[in-house]
């Protein structure tokens, strides 16, 4: 909320300048997020009134005038059209200092001139101006025009939070600052209008608990033209609120002032009565902001003539809004349900002042003196006859008693105040109370729709004792020592093996652009964003390669030539009527393996380079099993199992997307469930044997297709007694072997934990193997 | 017998004549060789009387023994001296750049979650996560934001459909957590959390790390606490000042903004408060009995002023240049 300081001093005027005003809310709690000077910097521009005007005698279009300024006469040359006889204008004088310009005894044109007579503009009052700023002929002469005109002031913005809608006027933030500051509060006396009309309008409430409050009076004789005066259009701009006509201004100037949204209907064009009821089903209503809105049977409207004629508290209908033309009006002022208000406007896309405020709470111990306020201010500006009220008034809101407990109050904040003082606070900021064995029976204000509980209070007298006087006391507790499971990994230990490993982290969005979902991970029914920031952000990732590509093309762009990226999130999930997330640990290397250098032959990275990566995360118990992927080579990607479940994906990015991002070299991606990496062993000891190992080298020829993992997975399922590990240490094809098959050697590791073993032994082991190799493999012994 | 004593300084001549092995041991030929100088004295030494043989045997011997010590100087010399050379021939510019290896890194907002989890942990709290994907319940209604509430359009929403939002805050872990676990708790949740904005000072997706602390007495001043503390311990000042300003959060009261002094001004830090007995009662929690505090800290926030970084779109545009920066 902006508002003018003048105007709120005039309410409570503490001790304190601007800034010292602003932190003392601030801390209370009424944020100022912003404050501005009203009006541009500047000095000695005082009012002047134009008592001679002559033609200068070398230039056409300027007049030598003589300005009045109260204590003398000054000789200025002007060039204003609008300079005359008797006009009453910003007069600078010699020495001020106006935006931009500074004011020096000059001569123009050959005429000495001692000032500047000022426009708006020059003032930097206005963007734009034509002429003179015309003062009314009631200004004195010789004011100092940042009096007169009010711009010693400051435009103060508060960040209001939602539980303070007893500050959303003059009187709220008035009546804070009077707590906090202990400043005297001045509010308007405001007394009945006498009832000069007979007229008067018949208020039918069908839904009582929706509107507790409704008071309306008719005005006979308004004249809607009539001018807004200075002040109020100055008051009412300062708060961010334009001059719309006098009625309206003055309904708008309540609100401010008080926090009471009224409403001026047109009289003539409203029937005998009006009605405040929820709306039919099918009703509509023409707002005053041109637009037509379908009603649902939950939206609570004003009606008469057998139609809607406003949504109450949210806006009027333009049918019966009030015009240059309108002489008769019905003004009023209500209270409605804060729960039947809440929402509705945000549903019409629509948040008015009027809404803001009823869906808050207003003070619904002042509707009627807000009526009788805006009465007095339209027969002051606009004239008329006022006619009596007519009021429905149900069942109020009833502000329960609330019991502060003085030990809780304490225990809660941590701090020590004596129980005289909580009594003392709690009288600064209008709550009745009476004291009890415990503490306090509070009732709050009808103002407060924030104090429902005891810890309402609690914050209360926190507030006003000062949150910077909380001491920061560091918590006394029964210490225990935390779970720490050995054989569970952590993702800070993933990420650590991959930045061991070269890998470079990235965050990436969760969001993506839907074509990654759809080429990359063949999701054509990704999560979808109701209200995307972008459209390329529109969809929930359901893997991480998109990102990471995206981040990739990103670093290319700037002159990067390879890339080891990885990220660990979310994937996201639909089915079953459930959303499912699942961590990922994803990976992405590109172009040379190695960054370039002297020693070391440049190659581009390729499958086995991160599938070195892969065995690292999963102790190399990783199985990988050939199957193709959407985004993958078919011919160099593998699914990724552990013990026994697929975990994720490994290979190399299909050339048709490596054309797609515009990539030139190898990229190779593997992506894991982050879940299953974590599970690990704690270490069992075996007995380490004594005697040295025997290596035998074998090779075998078998058929070019045959994966090896399957052979040495066949070799340890056989469990063959005293072998101990079978490495493969070369793969060949070519010279010397039949074309569709391939020559595997193998180091072949025996040992036994209690003696040496005897060379029989170890052909029998080997030809064990090669035995075994033959029969399931068809494996032959190379020679 | 003749003296023998000039072959002392006839074979060191002879000797340091010699550039390699073969040479010196031709060299070595002539004095102690099968028909060497001394070698034909000591063979004539038969010759001599008994009396004299003694004393001409032993200065012999003495010359014998000055050639040997000539000859083993000369050759571990040469030796040395072939050493020398075959280490002058293997010697390498050992400020040639070594084999190279990618050097891979942690991401700024990783390395300042692993920093705020340790410091928590330092006093026992546990680390807890959540969906990103929360029904309306866990983000808004059991928050007590309950639907309508005007708290609920502060929070620029993104909605998956009618009921699930991404996760405003992290603030959801909390009753989850909770619905799980009895008093006394202690956690702090980090994570990803979204809003519908995006400008140079808001990003659509960021990180929060929720705290929440439950036991029998603990206090507002006890937040302020043990959020000091943490902040002091963070940025490693123990100058720094935490300063509470009244605020608004439906699930906490008392609530406030944290502010942290910060050359010599305040800057926002998060928020924080009481949790809220409307909370409790939507996980079973005796609020007469328990009392508890939560907070909310910005990751990005403290990464931007633990490393000076001044634009939070860096953080999420993954410029290697810039990710680099924190590969320590």
């Amino acid at each position: 909320m902006q508002f003018s300081e003048n105007w709120l001093r005039t309410f409570v005027n503490p001790n304190l300048n601007s800034g010292e005003l602003s932190h003392a809310l601030t801390m209370a709690g009424l944020e100022v997020e912003d404050s501005q000077p009203a009006g541009a910097i500047f000095t000695h521009v005082v009012i002047g009134e134009i008592i001679e005007a002559s033609k200068h005698p070398d230039a056409d279009r300027l007049q030598v005038c003589k300005v009045n300024i109260g204590n003398t006469v000054l000789q200025i040359v002007c060039g204003a059209s609008n300079a005359r006889v008797g006009l009453k204008a910003p007069c600078a004088l010699v020495g001020a200092a106006l935006p931009g310009i500074a004011i020096k005894e000059a001569k123009v044109r050959g005429v000495e001139s001692f000032g500047m007579m000022c426009s708006a503009k020059e003032l930097g009052l206005a963007t734009e101006a034509s002429g003179l700023l015309e003062l009314p002929a009631d200004a004195t002469v010789g004011q100092d025009i940042r009096e007169y005109l009010s711009l010693n002031d400051h435009l103060l913005t508060l960040k209001l939070t939602p539980n303070r809608a007893d500050c959303l006027s003059i009187l709220g933030i008035a009546r804070d600052v009077a707590a906090i500051t202990g400043a005297p509060l001045n509010v308007p006396k405001i007394t009945s209008t006498n009832i000069t009309s007979q007229r008067t309008m018949a208020v039918l409430v069908n839904a009582p608990q929706a509107c507790p409050a409704y008071f309306g009076r008719a005005i006979e004789g308004v004249n809607a033209q009539a001018k807004t005066p200075d002040w109020m259009t100055r008051n009412l701009e300062r708060s961010g609120v334009h001059s719309i006509s006098a009625i309206v201004d003055i309904t708008n100037y309540v609100l401010l002032e008080l926090g009471q949204p009224m409403h001026a209907f047109d009289l003539a064009k409203l029937g005998d009565h009006i009605e405040v009821r929820f709306a039919k089903a099918g009703e509509s209503l023409v707002l005053l902001n041109d637009t037509e809105v379908k009603l649902k049977t939950d939206d609570l409207v004003i009606a008469s003539n057998g139609g809607a004629v406003a949504l109450a508290g949210i806006m009027g209908g333009v049918q019966t809004s009030v015009s240059d033309a309108t002489t008769n009006i019905f003004l009023e002022s209500a209270f409605f349900t804060p729960d039947v208000i809440a929402g509705k406007a945000r549903r019409l896309g629509l948040s008015t002042d009027s809404s803001y405020r009823f869906e808050r709470g207003v003070d619904f111990g002042n509707t009627l003196s807000a009526l009788e306020r805006a009465t007095a201010l339209i027969l002051e500006v606009c004239g008329g006859k006022a006619g009596a009220i007519t009021q429905a008034v149900t069942v109020l809101p009833t502000r329960h008693t609330v019991n502060l407990r003085y030990a809780r109050l304490l225990s809660v904040l941590g701090i020590s105040i004596p129980q005289a003082t909580v009594g003392v606070l709690l009288k600064q900021l209008g709550f009745e109370y009476a004291e009890t064995e415990a503490g306090f029976a509070v009732q709050a204000p009808s103002y407060r729709f924030d104090i429902a509980r005891e810890e309402d209070l609690i914050e209360e007298i926190a507030r006003l004792h000062g949150y910077d006087k909380i001491p920061a006391i560091n918590p006394i507790a029964n210490l225990s020592i935390l779970d720490a499971p050995e054989a569970a990994w952590n993702k800070a230990a993933v990420a650590g093996v991959l930045q061991s490993q070269g890998y470079q982290e990235v965050v990436t969005y969760s969001f993506v652009d839907a074509s990654w979902e759809r080429d990359l991970m063949n999701n054509k029914n990704p999560i979808v964003l109701k209200n995307p920031i972008a459209s390329n952000l529109s969809v929930m990732r359901s893997g991480l390669w998109g990102g990471l590509l995206d981040a990739l093309t990103y670093n290319l762009n700037r002159k990067q030539e390879r890339a080891m990226l990885f990220e660990i999130g979310a994937s996201y999930f639909y089915g079953q009527e459930v959303y499912r997330e699942e961590m990922r640990v994803s990976g992405l290397c590109h172009g040379a393996f190695q960054p370039e250098q002297w020693a070391e032959k440049s190659r581009d990275v390729d499958f086995y380079d991160v599938k070195a990566t892969v065995d690292a995360l999963t102790h190399g118990q990783a199985e990988y099993r050939q199957e193709g992927h959407p985004a993958l080579h078919p011919g160099q990607s593998a699914r990724v199992y552990l013990r026994g479940k697929a975990i994720g994906w490994l290979g190399k990015l299909h050339p048709k997307w490596l054309q797609q991002y515009a990539l030139t070299k190898n990229t190779v991606l593997f992506e894991l469930t982050l879940d299953d990496l974590l599970k690990t062993k704690v270490a069992t000891y075996q007995e380490v044997s004594k005697f040295l190992p025997v290596r035998r080298d074998i090779a075998v020829v078998v058929d070019a297709d045959l994966p090896i993992q399957t052979i040495v997975k066949a070799v340890y399922a056989a469990k063959i007694n005293l072998l101990q590990e079978l490495q493969l240490f070369d793969v060949y094809q070519g010279k010397g072997i039949a074309e569709n098959k391939k020559s595997l050697a193998f180091l072949v590791l025996m040992q036994d934990t209690h003696k040496t073993l005897l060379d029989t032994e170890v052909d029998a082991v080997i030809a064990k193997l090669l035995k075994l190799l033959e029969k399931n493999f068809g494996a032959s012994l190379r020679s | 017998m003749a003296n023998l004593e000039y072959l002392i300084a006839e074979s060191q001549n002879d000797f340091n004549a010699c550039v390699d092995m073969p040479a010196l041991e031709n060299a070595k030929a002539k004095y102690l060789g099968k028909a060497g100088a001394l070698t034909e004295a000591l063979k004539g030494l038969g010759k001599l009387s008994n009396e004299e043989r003694p004393a001409a045997g032993a200065a012999i011997n003495v010359v014998k023994q000055a050639v040997e010590a000539a000859l083993n100087a000369r050759r571990e010399a040469i030796l040395n001296a072939a050493q020398a050379q075959q280490l002058a021939q293997e010697s390498i510019d050992v400020t040639l750049p070594a084999r190279a290896q990618s050097q891979g890194g942690l991401h700024p907002v990783t390395l300042t979650l692993q920093r705020i989890e340790q410091l928590f942990h330092s006093i026992g709290f546990d680390v807890a996560t959540g969906p990103e994907i929360e029904t309306d319940f866990y983000n808004f209604t059991a928050l007590n934001i309950p639907e309508n509430h005007p708290a609920r359009a502060m929070h620029d929403t993104f909605y998956v459909d009618e009921s699930n939002v991404l996760r405003t805050h992290t603030s959801p872990v909390q009753i989850h957590y909770m619905e799980d676990k009895a008093p006394p708790l202690k956690i702090i949740a980090p994570g990803r959390v979204y809003r519908v904005d995006s400008d140079a000072t808001h990003s659509p997706m960021f990180h929060q790390v929720e705290g929440l602390w439950v036991d029998e007495n603990i206090s507002f001043a006890n937040l302020k606490g043990v959020v000091q503390d943490f902040l002091q311990k963070f940025f490693e000042r123990d100058d720094l000042t935490v300063r509470f300003r009244p605020s608004f959060f439906p699930f906490t009261e008392p609530s406030a903004e944290m502010d942290m002094s910060w050359n010599g001004g305040w800057l926002e830090i998060g928020g924080c408060g009481m949790v809220h007995p409307e909370v409790f009662k939507h996980v079973n929690i005796d609020s007469e009995k328990y009392r508890g505090f939560a907070f909310g800290l910005g990751v990005e926030r403290l990464a931007m002023l633990r490393y000076g970084v001044n634009d939070l779109r860096h953080f999420f545009n993954n410029d290697l240049r810039f990710l680099q920066q924190f590969n320590k």
